[in-house]
Protein backbone atom coordinates (compact mmCIF):
# COMPACT_ATOMS: atom_id res chain seq x y z
CA UNK A 1 0.00 0.00 0.00
CA UNK A 2 2.82 2.39 0.87
CA UNK A 3 4.40 1.78 -2.50
CA UNK A 4 1.11 2.25 -4.35
CA UNK A 5 0.31 5.41 -2.40
CA UNK A 6 3.78 6.72 -3.11
CA UNK A 7 3.47 5.97 -6.80
CA UNK A 8 0.09 7.66 -6.89
CA UNK A 9 1.66 10.96 -5.91
CA UNK A 10 3.66 10.85 -9.15
CA UNK A 11 0.57 11.62 -11.31
CA UNK A 12 1.50 15.30 -11.43
CA UNK A 13 5.16 14.80 -12.32
CA UNK A 14 4.18 12.23 -14.93
CA UNK A 15 1.59 14.47 -16.61
CA UNK A 16 4.13 17.31 -16.76
CA UNK A 17 6.71 14.95 -18.33
CA UNK A 18 8.97 15.46 -15.33
CA UNK A 19 9.52 11.73 -14.70
CA UNK A 20 12.38 9.79 -16.28
CA UNK A 21 14.07 6.43 -16.26
CA UNK A 22 13.11 3.56 -13.94
CA UNK A 23 10.71 5.70 -11.96
CA UNK A 24 8.77 6.54 -15.11
CA UNK A 25 8.62 2.88 -16.10
CA UNK A 26 7.48 1.85 -12.61
CA UNK A 27 4.77 4.49 -12.71
CA UNK A 28 3.58 3.44 -16.18
CA UNK A 29 3.35 -0.11 -14.91
CA UNK A 30 1.30 1.08 -11.94
CA UNK A 31 -0.86 3.18 -14.28
CA UNK A 32 -2.09 0.10 -16.09
CA UNK A 33 -3.64 -1.17 -12.87
CA UNK A 34 -4.73 2.09 -11.29
CA UNK A 35 -7.85 3.49 -12.90
CA UNK A 36 -7.93 6.44 -10.48
CA UNK A 37 -4.35 7.33 -11.45
CA UNK A 38 -5.17 7.18 -15.17
CA UNK A 39 -8.13 9.49 -14.71
CA UNK A 40 -6.02 11.92 -12.71
CA UNK A 41 -3.21 11.89 -15.28
CA UNK A 42 -5.71 12.61 -18.06
CA UNK A 43 -7.23 15.47 -16.10
CA UNK A 44 -3.78 16.92 -15.47
CA UNK A 45 -2.90 16.61 -19.15
CA UNK A 46 -6.10 18.46 -20.06
CA UNK A 47 -5.23 21.09 -17.46
CA UNK A 48 -1.69 21.56 -18.75
CA UNK A 49 -2.97 21.66 -22.34
CA UNK A 50 -4.88 24.82 -21.35
CA UNK A 51 -1.57 26.36 -20.40
CA UNK A 52 -0.06 25.16 -23.66
CA UNK A 53 -2.96 26.54 -25.70
CA UNK A 54 -2.49 29.94 -24.05
CA UNK A 55 1.01 30.00 -25.57
CA UNK A 56 -0.27 29.93 -29.15
CA UNK A 57 2.07 31.65 -31.62
CA UNK A 58 1.56 31.72 -35.40
CA UNK A 59 4.24 29.49 -36.91
CA UNK A 60 6.28 30.59 -39.95
CA UNK A 61 3.87 30.50 -42.94
CA UNK A 62 6.11 28.16 -44.96
CA UNK A 63 5.75 25.48 -42.29
CA UNK A 64 2.25 24.54 -43.44
CA UNK A 65 3.30 23.57 -46.98
CA UNK A 66 6.22 21.57 -45.57
CA UNK A 67 4.04 19.66 -43.10
CA UNK A 68 1.32 18.91 -45.67
CA UNK A 69 3.87 17.78 -48.27
CA UNK A 70 5.60 15.58 -45.71
CA UNK A 71 2.29 14.05 -44.57
CA UNK A 72 1.62 12.87 -48.11
CA UNK A 73 4.72 10.68 -47.84
CA UNK A 74 4.11 9.35 -44.31
CA UNK A 75 2.24 6.07 -43.84
CA UNK A 76 -0.50 6.24 -41.21
CA UNK A 77 -0.55 3.68 -38.43
CA UNK A 78 -3.56 1.48 -37.66
CA UNK A 79 -5.31 1.88 -34.31
CA UNK A 80 -3.86 0.09 -31.31
CA UNK A 81 -5.98 -2.97 -30.66
CA UNK A 82 -6.34 -4.73 -27.34
CA UNK A 83 -4.34 -7.98 -27.66
CA UNK A 84 -6.27 -11.20 -27.17
CA UNK A 85 -6.09 -12.24 -23.52
CA UNK A 86 -5.06 -8.78 -22.34
CA UNK A 87 -8.36 -8.49 -20.51
CA UNK A 88 -7.89 -11.81 -18.70
CA UNK A 89 -8.71 -11.51 -15.04
CA UNK A 90 -10.97 -8.54 -15.57
CA UNK A 91 -14.52 -9.54 -14.90
CA UNK A 92 -18.05 -8.40 -15.59
CA UNK A 93 -18.73 -5.08 -17.24
CA UNK A 94 -15.06 -4.24 -17.75
CA UNK A 95 -14.31 -7.45 -19.58
CA UNK A 96 -17.22 -6.86 -21.93
CA UNK A 97 -16.21 -3.25 -22.46
CA UNK A 98 -12.69 -4.36 -23.30
CA UNK A 99 -13.94 -6.79 -25.93
CA UNK A 100 -16.11 -4.14 -27.50
CA UNK A 101 -13.28 -1.63 -27.58
CA UNK A 102 -10.99 -4.14 -29.24
CA UNK A 103 -13.67 -4.75 -31.81
CA UNK A 104 -14.20 -1.03 -32.32
CA UNK A 105 -10.48 -0.69 -33.01
CA UNK A 106 -10.63 -3.49 -35.60
CA UNK A 107 -13.55 -1.78 -37.28
CA UNK A 108 -11.60 1.47 -37.38
CA UNK A 109 -8.58 -0.34 -38.81
CA UNK A 110 -10.62 -1.95 -41.55
CA UNK A 111 -12.35 1.31 -42.39
CA UNK A 112 -9.00 3.12 -42.50
CA UNK A 113 -7.53 0.60 -44.92
CA UNK A 114 -10.62 0.96 -47.09
CA UNK A 115 -10.35 4.73 -47.20
CA UNK A 116 -6.64 4.68 -47.95
CA UNK A 117 -7.12 2.24 -50.82
CA UNK A 118 -9.88 4.40 -52.21
CA UNK A 119 -7.79 7.52 -51.99
CA UNK A 120 -4.96 5.90 -53.87
CA UNK A 121 -7.16 4.84 -56.75
CA UNK A 122 -9.68 7.60 -57.21
CA UNK A 123 -9.80 11.33 -57.64
CA UNK A 124 -9.36 13.21 -54.38
CA UNK A 125 -12.90 14.56 -54.54
CA UNK A 126 -14.46 11.12 -54.91
CA UNK A 127 -12.27 9.90 -52.08
CA UNK A 128 -13.57 12.70 -49.91
CA UNK A 129 -17.17 11.67 -50.52
CA UNK A 130 -16.36 8.04 -49.89
CA UNK A 131 -14.39 8.85 -46.73
CA UNK A 132 -17.31 10.91 -45.45
CA UNK A 133 -19.71 8.05 -46.10
CA UNK A 134 -17.36 5.57 -44.47
CA UNK A 135 -16.97 7.87 -41.52
CA UNK A 136 -20.70 8.24 -41.02
CA UNK A 137 -20.99 4.49 -41.15
CA UNK A 138 -18.10 4.12 -38.75
CA UNK A 139 -19.63 6.60 -36.33
CA UNK A 140 -22.82 4.56 -36.32
CA UNK A 141 -20.82 1.36 -35.88
CA UNK A 142 -18.88 2.91 -33.03
CA UNK A 143 -22.14 4.03 -31.42
CA UNK A 144 -23.45 0.51 -31.87
CA UNK A 145 -20.33 -1.03 -30.34
CA UNK A 146 -20.50 1.26 -27.34
CA UNK A 147 -24.22 0.67 -26.71
CA UNK A 148 -24.66 -0.65 -23.16
CA UNK A 149 -26.35 -3.82 -24.44
CA UNK A 150 -24.03 -4.43 -27.44
CA UNK A 151 -23.27 -8.11 -27.94
CA UNK A 152 -21.13 -10.02 -30.39
CA UNK A 153 -21.08 -13.45 -31.97
CA UNK A 154 -18.07 -14.79 -33.88
CA UNK A 155 -17.58 -17.70 -36.27
CA UNK A 156 -14.08 -18.81 -37.25
CA UNK A 157 -12.72 -21.13 -39.93
CA UNK A 158 -9.08 -21.88 -40.70
CA UNK A 159 -8.58 -18.54 -42.47
CA UNK A 160 -11.77 -16.57 -42.02
CA UNK A 161 -13.42 -14.76 -39.15
CA UNK A 162 -16.91 -13.35 -39.22
CA UNK A 163 -18.30 -11.33 -36.35
CA UNK A 164 -21.74 -9.88 -35.93
CA UNK A 165 -22.33 -7.17 -33.36
CA UNK A 166 -25.80 -6.07 -32.36
CA UNK A 167 -27.65 -4.01 -29.80
CA UNK A 168 -31.35 -4.58 -29.25
CA UNK A 169 -31.67 -1.08 -27.79
CA UNK A 170 -30.69 0.37 -31.19
CA UNK A 171 -32.23 -2.41 -33.27
CA UNK A 172 -29.07 -2.37 -35.39
CA UNK A 173 -26.41 -4.89 -36.31
CA UNK A 174 -22.97 -4.69 -37.89
CA UNK A 175 -20.78 -7.25 -39.60
CA UNK A 176 -17.02 -7.55 -39.49
CA UNK A 177 -15.24 -9.97 -41.84
CA UNK A 178 -11.64 -10.92 -42.04
CA UNK A 179 -10.07 -13.30 -44.56
CA UNK A 180 -13.22 -14.65 -46.22
CA UNK A 181 -12.47 -16.68 -49.39
CA UNK A 182 -11.47 -14.45 -52.31
CA UNK A 183 -14.47 -13.52 -54.46
CA UNK A 184 -14.66 -14.56 -58.11
CA UNK A 185 -14.90 -11.66 -60.55
CA UNK A 186 -18.45 -10.29 -60.79
CA UNK A 187 -19.54 -11.55 -57.38
CA UNK A 188 -20.06 -10.04 -53.96
CA UNK A 189 -20.80 -11.16 -50.44
CA UNK A 190 -24.34 -10.34 -49.37
CA UNK A 191 -25.61 -10.13 -45.80
CA UNK A 192 -29.09 -11.25 -44.77
CA UNK A 193 -31.25 -11.00 -41.69
CA UNK A 194 -32.68 -14.43 -40.89
CA UNK A 195 -36.40 -13.86 -40.18
CA UNK A 196 -37.37 -17.38 -39.10
CA UNK A 197 -35.90 -18.92 -42.23
CA UNK A 198 -36.85 -16.06 -44.60
CA UNK A 199 -33.76 -14.14 -45.66
CA UNK A 200 -34.08 -10.32 -45.72
CA UNK A 201 -31.34 -8.43 -47.67
CA UNK A 202 -29.11 -6.45 -45.28
CA UNK A 203 -26.27 -5.12 -47.45
CA UNK A 204 -23.33 -5.99 -49.69
CA UNK A 205 -19.69 -6.57 -48.84
CA UNK A 206 -17.74 -6.75 -52.11
CA UNK A 207 -14.49 -7.78 -50.41
CA UNK A 208 -13.13 -10.67 -48.36
CA UNK A 209 -12.34 -8.38 -45.42
CA UNK A 210 -14.19 -5.34 -44.21
CA UNK A 211 -17.01 -3.97 -42.13
CA UNK A 212 -20.63 -3.18 -42.78
CA UNK A 213 -23.40 -1.61 -40.80
CA UNK A 214 -26.35 -3.75 -41.83
CA UNK A 215 -29.26 -2.07 -43.64
CA UNK A 216 -32.55 -2.15 -41.81
CA UNK A 217 -33.56 -3.01 -38.28
CA UNK A 218 -33.05 -6.35 -36.56
CA UNK A 219 -36.76 -6.67 -35.67
CA UNK A 220 -37.24 -10.33 -34.77
CA UNK A 221 -34.38 -11.77 -36.85
CA UNK A 222 -32.73 -14.83 -35.29
CA UNK A 223 -29.37 -14.13 -36.85
CA UNK A 224 -27.35 -13.01 -39.84
CA UNK A 225 -26.34 -15.04 -42.90
CA UNK A 226 -23.72 -14.44 -45.57
CA UNK A 227 -23.98 -15.68 -49.17
CA UNK A 228 -22.07 -15.14 -52.42
CA UNK A 229 -24.20 -13.29 -54.99
CA UNK A 230 -23.72 -11.71 -58.41
CA UNK A 231 -22.26 -8.17 -58.22
CA UNK A 232 -25.05 -5.78 -57.25
CA UNK A 233 -26.65 -8.33 -54.96
CA UNK A 234 -29.86 -10.36 -55.08
CA UNK A 235 -33.33 -10.08 -53.56
CA UNK A 236 -33.19 -13.69 -52.39
CA UNK A 237 -30.17 -15.84 -51.59
CA UNK A 238 -29.08 -17.82 -54.66
CA UNK A 239 -27.19 -20.44 -52.64
CA UNK A 240 -26.45 -21.79 -49.21
CA UNK A 241 -24.98 -19.36 -46.69
CA UNK A 242 -21.21 -19.61 -46.19
CA UNK A 243 -21.66 -18.17 -42.70
CA UNK A 244 -24.55 -18.15 -40.23
CA UNK A 245 -24.27 -16.06 -37.12
CA UNK A 246 -27.08 -16.33 -34.56
CA UNK A 247 -28.04 -13.41 -32.31
CA UNK A 248 -27.15 -15.38 -29.19
CA UNK B 1 -19.60 17.70 -53.18
CA UNK B 2 -16.22 17.49 -51.57
CA UNK B 3 -14.91 16.85 -48.08
CA UNK B 4 -14.48 20.60 -47.67
CA UNK B 5 -18.16 21.27 -48.40
CA UNK B 6 -19.08 18.62 -45.87
CA UNK B 7 -16.79 20.19 -43.28
CA UNK B 8 -18.34 23.62 -43.66
CA UNK B 9 -21.95 22.45 -43.48
CA UNK B 10 -23.25 21.76 -39.97
CA UNK B 11 -20.69 23.63 -37.89
CA UNK B 12 -21.69 26.10 -35.24
CA UNK B 13 -18.44 27.49 -33.84
CA UNK B 14 -14.90 26.59 -34.84
CA UNK B 15 -14.00 23.25 -36.37
CA UNK B 16 -15.02 20.09 -34.57
CA UNK B 17 -11.56 18.70 -33.98
CA UNK B 18 -12.73 15.17 -33.15
CA UNK B 19 -14.58 15.01 -36.44
CA UNK B 20 -11.60 16.42 -38.35
CA UNK B 21 -9.23 13.98 -36.71
CA UNK B 22 -11.55 11.07 -37.58
CA UNK B 23 -11.32 12.15 -41.22
CA UNK B 24 -7.55 12.49 -40.96
CA UNK B 25 -7.50 8.89 -39.72
CA UNK B 26 -9.04 7.94 -43.08
CA UNK B 27 -6.14 9.58 -44.91
CA UNK B 28 -8.08 12.77 -45.75
CA UNK B 29 -5.42 15.39 -46.51
CA UNK B 30 -7.94 18.26 -46.76
CA UNK B 31 -9.07 17.47 -43.23
CA UNK B 32 -5.43 17.44 -42.13
CA UNK B 33 -4.95 20.93 -43.61
CA UNK B 34 -7.91 22.16 -41.54
CA UNK B 35 -6.57 20.42 -38.45
CA UNK B 36 -3.22 22.09 -39.08
CA UNK B 37 -4.90 25.51 -39.15
CA UNK B 38 -6.51 24.82 -35.78
CA UNK B 39 -3.49 23.32 -34.01
CA UNK B 40 -0.25 24.60 -35.56
CA UNK B 41 -0.34 27.81 -33.48
CA UNK B 42 -0.74 26.14 -30.07
CA UNK B 43 1.78 23.42 -31.00
CA UNK B 44 4.42 25.83 -32.26
CA UNK B 45 3.81 28.27 -29.42
CA UNK B 46 4.14 25.64 -26.70
CA UNK B 47 7.27 24.11 -28.22
CA UNK B 48 8.79 27.57 -28.66
CA UNK B 49 7.92 28.36 -25.05
CA UNK B 50 9.90 25.35 -23.84
CA UNK B 51 12.79 25.41 -26.33
CA UNK B 52 13.08 29.17 -27.03
CA UNK B 53 15.00 28.59 -30.26
CA UNK B 54 12.70 29.29 -33.27
CA UNK B 55 14.52 27.04 -35.77
CA UNK B 56 14.57 24.08 -33.41
CA UNK B 57 10.97 24.76 -32.39
CA UNK B 58 9.79 24.73 -35.99
CA UNK B 59 11.53 21.40 -36.52
CA UNK B 60 9.91 19.89 -33.42
CA UNK B 61 6.48 21.36 -34.24
CA UNK B 62 6.65 19.73 -37.69
CA UNK B 63 7.53 16.39 -36.08
CA UNK B 64 4.57 16.74 -33.72
CA UNK B 65 2.09 17.53 -36.49
CA UNK B 66 3.33 14.61 -38.57
CA UNK B 67 2.99 12.38 -35.51
CA UNK B 68 -0.64 13.51 -35.30
CA UNK B 69 -1.12 12.55 -38.97
CA UNK B 70 0.58 9.19 -38.45
CA UNK B 71 -1.26 8.31 -35.24
CA UNK B 72 -4.68 9.82 -36.01
CA UNK B 73 -6.34 6.38 -35.87
CA UNK B 74 -4.86 5.83 -32.41
CA UNK B 75 -6.54 8.82 -30.83
CA UNK B 76 -9.23 7.67 -28.38
CA UNK B 77 -12.01 10.27 -28.11
CA UNK B 78 -13.18 8.89 -24.78
CA UNK B 79 -9.77 9.65 -23.30
CA UNK B 80 -9.94 13.41 -23.77
CA UNK B 81 -9.97 16.38 -26.10
CA UNK B 82 -7.99 16.48 -29.35
CA UNK B 83 -6.15 19.63 -28.26
CA UNK B 84 -4.99 17.97 -25.05
CA UNK B 85 -3.86 14.87 -26.94
CA UNK B 86 -1.87 16.92 -29.46
CA UNK B 87 -0.38 19.30 -26.89
CA UNK B 88 0.64 16.36 -24.69
CA UNK B 89 2.57 14.99 -27.68
CA UNK B 90 4.03 18.45 -28.34
CA UNK B 91 5.15 18.86 -24.74
CA UNK B 92 6.65 15.37 -24.65
CA UNK B 93 8.66 16.08 -27.83
CA UNK B 94 9.83 19.45 -26.56
CA UNK B 95 10.91 17.95 -23.24
CA UNK B 96 12.76 15.16 -25.08
CA UNK B 97 14.73 17.86 -26.89
CA UNK B 98 15.51 19.61 -23.62
CA UNK B 99 16.72 16.32 -22.09
CA UNK B 100 18.85 15.51 -25.13
CA UNK B 101 20.38 18.98 -25.03
CA UNK B 102 21.08 18.58 -21.32
CA UNK B 103 22.79 15.26 -21.83
CA UNK B 104 24.94 16.98 -24.43
CA UNK B 105 25.81 19.89 -22.22
CA UNK B 106 25.70 19.57 -18.46
CA UNK B 107 27.46 22.87 -18.12
CA UNK B 108 24.61 24.60 -19.93
CA UNK B 109 22.17 22.99 -17.54
CA UNK B 110 24.03 24.33 -14.52
CA UNK B 111 24.05 27.77 -16.07
CA UNK B 112 20.30 27.51 -16.61
CA UNK B 113 19.87 26.40 -13.01
CA UNK B 114 21.76 29.45 -11.75
CA UNK B 115 19.47 31.76 -13.68
CA UNK B 116 16.32 30.07 -12.49
CA UNK B 117 15.02 32.95 -10.42
CA UNK B 118 15.02 35.30 -13.39
CA UNK B 119 13.54 32.70 -15.71
CA UNK B 120 10.82 31.81 -13.29
CA UNK B 121 9.78 35.43 -12.85
CA UNK B 122 9.81 35.74 -16.61
CA UNK B 123 7.46 32.75 -16.91
CA UNK B 124 4.94 34.34 -14.59
CA UNK B 125 5.36 37.73 -16.23
CA UNK B 126 4.78 36.37 -19.71
CA UNK B 127 1.81 34.33 -18.64
CA UNK B 128 0.38 37.36 -16.87
CA UNK B 129 1.08 39.79 -19.67
CA UNK B 130 -1.54 38.59 -22.12
CA UNK B 131 -5.21 39.31 -21.73
CA UNK B 132 -6.40 36.06 -23.33
CA UNK B 133 -4.51 34.19 -20.64
CA UNK B 134 -6.66 35.72 -17.94
CA UNK B 135 -8.04 32.42 -16.76
CA UNK B 136 -4.67 30.69 -16.61
CA UNK B 137 -3.25 33.69 -14.76
CA UNK B 138 -6.09 33.74 -12.28
CA UNK B 139 -5.68 30.04 -11.57
CA UNK B 140 -1.90 30.23 -11.22
CA UNK B 141 -2.48 32.84 -8.55
CA UNK B 142 -4.42 30.37 -6.44
CA UNK B 143 -1.28 28.23 -6.00
CA UNK B 144 1.30 28.50 -3.28
CA UNK B 145 4.70 29.76 -4.38
CA UNK B 146 6.18 26.26 -4.23
CA UNK B 147 3.30 24.68 -6.13
CA UNK B 148 3.52 27.31 -8.84
CA UNK B 149 7.29 27.02 -9.15
CA UNK B 150 7.13 23.21 -9.31
CA UNK B 151 4.49 23.13 -12.03
CA UNK B 152 5.80 25.96 -14.19
CA UNK B 153 9.47 24.92 -14.05
CA UNK B 154 8.53 21.41 -15.15
CA UNK B 155 6.04 22.46 -17.78
CA UNK B 156 7.60 25.57 -19.31
CA UNK B 157 11.24 24.68 -18.83
CA UNK B 158 11.06 20.93 -19.34
CA UNK B 159 12.90 20.08 -16.11
CA UNK B 160 12.53 16.70 -14.45
CA UNK B 161 11.17 16.76 -10.91
CA UNK B 162 14.60 15.92 -9.36
CA UNK B 163 15.97 18.92 -11.27
CA UNK B 164 13.13 21.08 -9.99
CA UNK B 165 13.84 19.85 -6.44
CA UNK B 166 17.53 20.65 -6.84
CA UNK B 167 16.79 24.07 -8.24
CA UNK B 168 14.39 25.02 -5.50
CA UNK B 169 16.49 23.40 -2.75
CA UNK B 170 13.49 21.32 -1.68
CA UNK B 171 13.30 17.56 -0.93
CA UNK B 172 12.23 15.30 -3.81
CA UNK B 173 9.13 14.03 -2.01
CA UNK B 174 7.93 17.57 -1.36
CA UNK B 175 8.26 18.56 -5.03
CA UNK B 176 6.43 15.41 -6.07
CA UNK B 177 3.45 16.22 -3.89
CA UNK B 178 3.53 19.96 -4.66
CA UNK B 179 3.31 19.20 -8.39
CA UNK B 180 0.29 17.04 -7.76
CA UNK B 181 -1.37 19.44 -5.29
CA UNK B 182 -0.72 22.30 -7.67
CA UNK B 183 -2.22 20.48 -10.62
CA UNK B 184 -5.26 19.47 -8.58
CA UNK B 185 -5.87 23.13 -7.75
CA UNK B 186 -5.33 24.21 -11.36
CA UNK B 187 -7.60 21.45 -12.61
CA UNK B 188 -10.39 22.50 -10.26
CA UNK B 189 -9.84 26.19 -10.97
CA UNK B 190 -10.01 25.65 -14.75
CA UNK B 191 -13.03 23.37 -14.38
CA UNK B 192 -11.39 20.37 -16.04
CA UNK B 193 -13.36 17.21 -15.32
CA UNK B 194 -13.22 13.79 -16.85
Amino acid sequence: MTIAADLHTLTGAYAAHALDGPEKRAFEHHLRECEACSVEVREFQETLARFGAAESVAPPPAMKARVLAAAATVRQLPPVTVPAGAEAGVRGRWARTGARLALAASVAAAATLGAVAVQQHQQAEQAGVRATRLQTQQERLTALLSAPDARTSTVRSATATGTVVWAQSRGEAGFLADGLPALAHGTTYELWFDDAGTMRPAGLLPASSGTLLLNGQIHHAAGVGVTVEPAGGSLHPSGQPILLLPFT
Amino acid sequence: MSAVVHLAAPRRRGPDLKELLAQVAFGDQDAFAHLYDALAGPVYGLVLRVLRDPAQSEEVAQEVLLEVWRNAARYQPERGEVTAWVLTIAHRRAVDRVRAAQAASDREQRAAARSHTTDFDEVVEQVESRIEREQVRRCLKTLTELQRASVTLAYYRGFSYPEVADMLGTPLGTIKTRMRDGLIRLRDCLGVAS
